[in-house]
This record gives C-alpha cells, sequence and structure tokens, in this order.
C-alpha cells in the first residue's frame, strides 16, 4: 500500500496526463491505420508468442513443430520398458492395445498385419503421437528427449533403426518408413464435389436372377452379444429375441455361472503381462501366490495393487493401475491367485 | 429356438380381464393361442403373463387403473428429466471384444429403438480416445493461431457473443459398419451401424472465427485438436472450413453432453465423425496436411494391393431399416411399417428404395419432411407380412444422383479389409418365425 501510495506521490500529475493521452492516441491511430485488417467483433484476446508456443505441440512430415532434443535407442529402451511394455509387450508384439513392431510387406496379403512399423508413412506422426498421447495414462507427461529415445526405439524394434542409433530433430527426418510410398490421395473423398469410385444404378423391378445368401451368424454366436430380448423396448410390433439361454430358457434358480480367476485373468488383459506359471514382464501368478499364501493381510493388499498399480516388489517394471476391473472381478482374481491360480 | 419368458406385448384377451388366471386356465389359454396365431403370438402371451406378476388385467378396462386412484409425483420429482423405468433396454452399448480399454472405446447409440431423425443427446454414440475429460467451461479456451493476421483465444463468453447457427446433422464414424466388410459380424442394428448419430448443433460457423483472425488466403488446411488425453488431432481443408464447418456448442437445445465434446467441439458436417474434434482447444492453419496419427495409422482405407487411402473425408450415401431389423421378433402378420434412416455427406437424400425379397424388386419409401442437408433422413413404407421367408433392404439416392451400392459393387472396387467407409445395402432375414436376423447376400 505505501510503496504504491510513495510511487504515485513521486510522479507529477501532469506527467500522468500526459501520457494517458499519448497513449490513447497511439491505440486510435493503430486502429486507424488497420481498420481494414482489425477483428470485425473484436471478441477473444491476441494469443501471446508464450501463449502458443505453449499449446502449439503439432510436428509435421516436413519436421515443422519438431523441438529441440535428442534420444537414443538405448535409452529409449529404459522409458519404454518402464512404461509402454505393459500395455505393448516388450517387443511391441502385443495385440492387446496397438502392435508396434512387425508386418512389414503383409498389407497387400489376405491377412494384413496392421502395425505402426508396417503402416505408418512418416516417423515424425510418432513422435507427435508419443508426445501428445503416450503413455496411455500419462499422456504429455515425456520431456522432448525421451519422446525422440522412445520413437528411436520403437523404430529399432522394427529394424529400422540399429541399436546404437539417436534421434534429433534432424535425424529423424532422414528415416524412412517402410510404408512410406503406401498412401494415395487419387480418390473422390477428400470434397464434397469429389467423384465416387463406385458406381450403381437404381435397379427396380427384375434386378437380380438369383439372390445367395453368403454370410450370416452361426448358431453357437447367436448369444455372442447378450440376450438380445434385453437391449429392445418391450412394447411395440416387435419384440427380441431371446439368445441368452442363462438369462431366459435356464430353469429358475440355475443362475449364470460366475466366472473364475482363470476367466478373469484372460479377460481383464492382465495374462498381457503375467503368466500362470511363467514371468513375462510381471511375476508368474503362481509366484505371487507362493509368496504371499500365508499372509493374511495379502489379500486386501493385492485387491488394491490390482487397482492402483504399484512397482517394487517384483523389480523397477511398474505395474500400472487397472481401475476398470470390477472390485467384485478384482477379489476373485486375488483368491483365485493366492489359492495357487490352479 | 425358445420364446419362453420373453417380454413382449400384452395380448388382450377376454380371458385376461378381472382375477389373474389360476396357471392351469393360462396354460389352456397358451394352447388356444398357439393353435389359433403360432408361437409368436403365444410368446406375446407369455411375455404378458410374465410382467405383469400374476396380477393381470387389475389396469385394464374395465377395471380403474391403480395410477388413476392416487396422485402421482410432484412436479421436480426429477429436476433434469429421465426416461421411464420401462424403457431400461434402451441403452448405448458397447460391443464385446470390440476393445481392449473403455477409455479408448465406443458405445452404440440403439438406432433399434428410436423415432425420427434426432438422436437423444444421451442415446448419441460415444468414441473417444483417451476418456471423457470434465472440463470446466470457464476455464476453457480457443485458441486460433497459424497462417492468419491476429491468432486470438477465445473464451466460452466470447464463443457464444457470435452470430450463432442452427443445424441438423448427422455424426457418422468413419468405422461404421466396419467389421462387416468381410462377413456378418454383428447380430443388431446397434452395432452393425449404431455408430451415427443426428442432432440440432448449435454454434459459430467456423469461417467467422477464421475472418475474425484475419486468415491468410494461401492457408489450404487447417489442424484441429481436442483437449483430452489424446489431445486428437485432425486436419480438415479450407474447402469445408469456410463453407459450412461448425464451431459447437450446443446439441439438442441445450449445451453440449460431456462425452459429446463439452463444452466445445467441431463439427464437419458429412465427414467422418473423427474430424468433428471434441473438447476443441486449438486451430491452426497451415498450407498442408498435418498426418496426425489419426490420420496415418487409423481412419486410412486400405485396398486391395496393399495401398492405404489418405484423408477419406466425405460419408457418402447410405440407409439402412432399423425397424424391422436384426435380433427383433416380428410378433403378428399383417401390416407392418418398415422405417430406417437414410443419410448422405455429400447433401440431401433424394430418395430411398426398399425391397423385401434380396433385392431383386424395389418400391420407393415415404420420406420424412423436411430433408436436411447431410442430415439423417426418416423413410417409411407399407408392408404386408404373409409370415413367409423375406429379405429386407433399402437403397439410398442423394441429390447428386449417387446410388448406395450393394456387397458386390462395394467389395469389386475395395476389397474387404478397408474397415472405413462401408455404405453397401444391408439385408436383414425375416425367417418364418418372426425372427430377423443380419445376413449378407450376394
Amino acid at each position: 500500500m505505501s510503496r504504491f501510495s510513495d510511487l504515485g506521490r513521486s510522479v507529477p500529475v501532469a506527467v500522468v496526463a500526459a501520457s494517458l493521452a499519448t497513449a490513447s492516441f497511439a491505440l486510435y491511430a493503430a486502429t486507424g491505420a488497420a481498420a481494414k485488417d482489425a477483428p470485425r467483433f473484436g471478441f477473444g484476446k491476441p494469443a501471446t508468442p508464450a501463449e502458443i508456443a505453449g499449446w502449439d505441440i503439432d510436428v509435421r512430415p516436413d519436421g515443422k513443430g519438431l523441438p529441440d532434443g535428442k534420444g537414443t535407442v538405448a535409452m529409449g529402451q529404459d522409458v519404454y520398458d518402464a512404461q509402454c511394455a505393459s500395455c505393448h509387450g516388450t517387443f511391441g508384439e502385443s495385440n492387446d492395445y496397438m502392435v508396434l513392431a512387425g508386418g512389414v510387406g503383409s498389407l497387400a496379403s489376405n491377412e494384413p498385419v496392421r502395425t505402426t512399423g508396417s503402416k505408418l508413412n512418416h516417423a515424425t506422426t510418432l513422435w507427435d503421437y508419443i508426445n501428445r498421447a503416450m503413455p496411455f495414462n500419462a499422456p504429455k507427461t515425456l520431456t522432448p528427449d525421451q519422446v525422440y529415445a522412445v520413437t528411436a526405439y520403437v523404430l529399432h524394434l522394427n529394424d529400422i533403426l540399429p541399436a546404437d542409433a539417436a534421434l534429433d530433430r534432424a535425424s529423424i527426418l532422414k528415416v524412412k518408413m517402410p510404408n512410406r510410398d503406401g498412401f494415395t490421395t487419387d480418390h473422390g473423398f477428400m470434397t464434397v464435389r469429389g467423384k465416387p469410385d463406385v458406381r450403381a444404378v437404381a435397379c427396380m423391378t427384375n434386378c437380380v436372377d438369383k439372390v445367395t445368401l453368403s454370410s450370416e451368424i452361426p448358431d453357437f454366436a447367436r448369444d455372442s452379444h447378450g440376450n438380445l430380448a434385453e437391449q429392445v423396448r418391450p412394447v411395440g410390433p416387435t419384440s427380441g429375441a431371446a439368445t441368452s439361454v442363462a438369462a431366459s430358457a435356464a430353469p429358475a434358480g440355475a443362475a449364470a455361472k460366475a466366472p473364475e480367476g482363470g476367466e478373469l485373468v484372460k479377460a481383464n488383459g492382465c495374462t498381457a503381462c503375467h503368466g500362470v506359471t511363467n514371468k513375462i514382464v510381471g511375476p508368474a501368478f503362481r509366484d505371487i501366490g507362493a509368496k504371499y499364501a500365508k499372509d493374511p493381510k495379502a489379500e486386501a493388499a493385492l485387491v488394491a495393487k490390482v487397482k492402483q498399480g504399484g512397482v517394487g516388489a517384483w523389480g523397477q517394471v511398474p505395474m500400472p493401475p487397472q481401475p476398470q476391473v470390477k472390485d467384485a472381478d478384482a477379489q476373485t482374481i486375488v483368491r483365485w491367485i493366492l489359492g495357487g491360480a490352479k | 429356438m425358445s420364446f419362453h419368458g420373453m417380454p413382449g406385448r400384452i395380448v388382450p384377451a377376454p380371458e385376461h380381464h378381472g382375477e389373474p388366471p389360476p396357471s392351469t386356465a393360462r396354460r389352456g389359454f397358451l394352447r388356444r393361442a398357439a393353435a389359433l396365431s403360432g408361437g409368436a403370438l403365444a410368446a406375446g402371451a407369455a411375455g404378458g403373463v410374465a410382467a405383469q406378476g400374476g396380477d393381470l388385467g387389475r389396469n385394464l378396462p374395465p377395471n380403474v387403473p391403480d395410477y388413476s386412484k392416487s396422485l402421482g409425483a410432484p412436479v421436480l420429482a426429477s429436476p433434469y428429466g429421465v426416461p421411464s423405468k420401462y424403457e431400461k433396454n434402451v441403452l448405448r452399448r458397447e460391443s464385446p471384444g470390440l476393445t481392449r480399454t473403455p477409455h479408448s472405446s465406443v458405445a452404440f447409440t440403439p438406432l433399434q429403438s428410436l423415432f425420427g431423425i434426432i438422436t437423444p443427446s444421451g442415446l448419441h454414440f460415444e468414441r473417444h480416445h483417451g476418456g471423457v475429460p470434465d472440463i470446466d467451461p470457464h476455464q476453457h479456451r480457443l485458441m486460433i493461431h497459424g497462417m492468419c493476421r491476429s491468432p486470438r483465444i477465445f473464451t466460452m463468453d466470447d464463443l457464444m457473443r457470435f452470430p450463432s447457427v442452427s443445424r441438423v446433422h448427422f455424426i457418422e464414424c468413419g468405422a461404421n459398419t466396419g467389421m462387416e466388410w468381410g462377413n456378418v459380424a454383428v447380430p443388431t442394428v446397434q452395432y452393425s451401424h449404431g455408430m451415427l448419430g443426428c442432432s440440432e448443433w448449435t454454434g459459430v460457423l467456423l469461417s467467422t472465427l477464421l475472418d475474425e483472425v484475419g486468415y491468410d488466403p494461401k492457408a489450404r488446411f487447417v489442424l484441429a485438436e481436442g483437449a483430452d488425453a489424446a489431445g486428437l488431432t485432425r486436419t480438415v481443408s479450407m474447402e469445408m472450413a469456410l463453407d459450412d464447418v461448425m464451431v459447437v456448442y450446443g446439441q439438442n437445445g441445450e449445451m453440449l453432453r460431456p462425452e459429446q465434446g463439452y463444452p466445445l467441439r467441431l463439427l464437419v458436417p458429412g465427414v467422418q465423425g473423427v474430424s468433428s474434434v471434441k473438447w476443441l482447444r486449438r486451430i491452426e492453419l497451415g498450407d498442408q496436411p498435418w498426418n496426425t496419427r489419426e490420420e496415418a495409422i487409423h481412419y486410412i482405407d486400405l485396398m486391395p494391393g496393399g495401398k492405404h487411402r489418405q484423408y477419406t473425408w466425405i460419408q457418402e450415401a447410405k440407409s439402412v431399416i432399423t425397424s424391422p431389423s436384426g435380433g427383433q421378433v416380428i410378433l403378428d402378420r399383417g401390416y407392418h411399417e418398415i422405417t430406417g434412416l437414410a443419410w448422405s455427406g455429400r447433401g440431401k437424400i433424394r430418395r430411398v428404395d426398399v425391397s423385401t425379397d434380396g433385392g431383386r424388386n424395389w418400391r420407393t419409401a415415404k420420406l420424412q419432411e423436411p430433408v436436411h442437408t447431410k442430415s439423417l433422413t426418416r423413410f417409411r413404407i407399407d408392408w404386408n407380412w404373409d409370415g413367409g421367408p423375406a429379405l429386407l433392404q433399402s437403397r439410398a439416392l442423394d441429390d447428386t444422383g449417387y446410388v448406395q451400392p450393394n456387397y458386390r459393387q462395394l467389395r469389386a472396387v475395395r476389397g474387404t479389409r478397408s474397415i472405413y467407409h462401408n455404405n453397401a445395402i444391408q439385408t436383414w432375414r425375416v425367417a418364418p418365425s418372426g425372427e430377423v436376423s443380419n445376413v449378407q447376400v450376394l
């Protein structure tokens, strides 16, 4: 308070008035000179260079947007093993999430293997995506050096970069992805006036000689999407087909059998990292069971660990949190593990 | 197949009036009903009995219903109204096994249970790539920068001050019906076509905002970026950006739902849904497309020979019958209305034809007016089901003259591995039992 009062007193009133007048004039002059360029409504505020720099994170194939920084394949492996392998697999092979490696040359076959390595055309896009969206549960937390490093490691998993390689903003532009020339914009989908590639005619009578059934849902898959009778409104000219035996025609009292731990670890993707008898990324279920079988507090602690993740008990590869696993399922899984994972 | 225990209509019959019938009498009725009208009618009656819990007829004429003899709930029993508890089956659903994590997944619109052309906001399909953020509108900002004279940052207050427009448009995911490229994979229209919704959207035209920042006429594309965990980014052409692209805050008369991008999303009419970036935080003007992950690994169309088509934005004309449709059972012979939806990313639907014999012969359906551009369009046509087998199809034509293709025509050009832009004619088979199922015919 006193400092500002002192400051105010130290400046003669006439000087303040003159400054304001000058400022007003300058503002008016600027507006007048740029009237044609001025915002039409004037809503919002100018974006400062610092504000733009904080949000302008995109990277184009020509390298525009790449920051300074550098990372090696080896450094990338450390980050990858700690933060990426739990979903993508140690070698980028996990089909549970996006497969990162393999499949090069398969796209023209009847069984195309769709991976980052087989599909992507520019390494800059890999950099951009890791930087903005990975790790999946903690995006935008890697440093530019780490992003260069993980990008280098994923390219190494695809045999595109050697084990001793490093990436920076210059060298990433020299990377040639296997599918670099595999894209085309020669089609009619980029503009509303584009030319369609498939031409049909609207025949009205006797259009087909013979109608042949080519595909239908097999009987064994009738309940693949649950009981359809419960997926439509119960009034109207149609009803839903009762497709689930457990839900409709089972004798009273014969409730659907609850899934067991061994089924739940598959359904919840736990087996991507844990084998029943073998270590994958995380420890084997039998090893966990043996370690904690006699610990009365283990059940609650392990249920919490499934949901919240953890690190340290079995080495330095962290287990990511699995909040999507239902509480009851987590308990069933843990009891199954503590019972010997049989 | 079994109809036992299936929820169904109450079939009005004198036997049902008054006291609940003893179980033997009920079975007797069912036998008679079955003899008269076939198994489907019996199924409806069985469901009715079950639904009434043995108290059948209590609220039916000539009795005065219970709810007519007591007060109902007061106003504000539900300050934000919710559907009747009897509508609990009408929900968005995930397709089992389709995705590995619910944070990057899709929930499908129950098209089989909807009327008209507007998708209720709470039933509009969900597709997120990094979960649904919960954004305070006071903290939300839209930055527009790049090839323009005066890059600016707008608050929601700012954006809602601009001149607004309200327009009816569909949003269809580019991968809608993608599981069916090679063969039938899912049982109902919810899973086969339910990455589809249509709303009245309110917002400001993007062209208004681009004028405001003084866009460089040399800019050819804009990048739209979301504020979600995925930071989803997509390239949009300036041609579209200056035409009908909207920056949207309103949906069906209220603010956007969080699942639809609250408080702000892009809407690119007629273009695959991923371009209508949700939780929109940034638009950058540039002179070349960005080749983002959702343009270079996903949302690219694999063609025979192994090349991918990139930047395949437009959703071509398509239609589907929503009733009767897969997973339903037609309860009675006789008159039925066949109804469904048609749409085109290139303009207005001009005509929809319907076949009940697998595409051999076609009749033209009635379109619900008004027909909006790049909007769902409801069609309806009369049908007399004679109890025999039938193959139901619909075929859309848009105002460019384009005709929706069948699977044979589509696969001849694009093979079966594309995943995206499957707009083939859908076939529903009606069995003599009344059960309708998803099939493909050639």
